[in-house]
């Protein structure tokens, strides 16, 4: 069955990223197909490689760049969730003339259209709020 | 799989506006899930207060998004739907709306979930 997962909620303050991650992985185990994983709200902190927890807890940021890594999973955050949260690839930094930038490469920008079409594309969309 | 085109996406609101940016962006993926295919609206509990008419920011420093909701039928967007009862529960009719919104029962709700191919709640 192929799967996309919708992520709102932002690491740490809520459970959604998490169970999120933990679904997603359970997908891939389970021989399903994860057409993708869209950010949103505030969902898309999860793209952010500034993120440094304790060392005894987990890092939500680089525990979804290592699923896009091993699996090849597409992770895309919404343009205007992430630019109005500050969450800034560096195309977008040069764009707006901003001196730094924190998006993890392993993240894409894309617009709303991606999480509409993976809405069309799957057999299930599953949506993870805060 | 039904063929993609065919979907029908049910785009589900049951926050307040302007306490968080949510109504605003669930507003964004309803413009533009109707772009692609078939989209309707449900609000449930306090989301209700999303669509209610004559509302003011100015004093917020937030932006008025609920007159987008008027667009929605230019959008296509023509099935926009509540619960009655949470209209009730809130001393609100749907005259008290600044858009057309059809009050359905609980089992008309429940329906509304079945007919969907795509459940969006935010």
């Amino acid at each position: 069955m192929k799967f996309s997962v919708a992520v709102f909620g932002a690491p740490y303050s809520s459970q959604a990223s998490l169970t999120a991650l933990r679904f997603s992985t359970a997908v891939i185990e389970a021989k399903h197909d994860l057409y993708r994983v869209f950010f949103y709200h505030d969902g898309v902190y999860c793209g952010n490689s500034l993120i440094t927890p304790p060392q005894d807890e987990i890092n939500i940021n680089e525990a979804w760049c290592n699923l896009a890594k091993t699996h090849d999973t597409e992770l895309v955050v919404c343009i205007a969730s992430a630019l109005r949260r500050g969450m800034l690839d560096k195309t977008e930094a040069d764009r707006y003339e901003k001196t730094a930038w924190n998006l993890s490469p392993e993240f894409t920008v894309s617009g709303l259209g991606q999480l509409i079409d993976a809405g069309l594309e799957s057999d299930r969309l599953v949506t993870f709020l805060p | 799989m039904k063929k993609p085109a065919m979907k029908k996406f049910l785009f589900v609101l049951d926050k307040p506006p302007h306490g968080s940016v949510t109504g605003q962006e669930a507003l964004d993926a309803i413009l533009m899930g109707s772009a692609f295919t078939q989209c309707s609206v449900l609000f449930l509990r306090d989301g209700l207060y999303q669509v209610l008419g004559g509302q003011d920011t100015t004093q917020l420093a937030t932006k008025d998004y609920s007159v987008t909701y008027k667009a929605l039928a230019d959008y296509g967007v023509t099935g926009v739907y509540c619960r009655q009862s949470h209209l009730g529960e809130r001393k609100l009719d749907t005259s008290d709306l600044a858009i057309a919104v059809q009050a359905l029962s609980e089992a008309e709700v429940k329906q509304m979930f079945v007919d969907h191919d795509v459940i969006l709640s935010f």
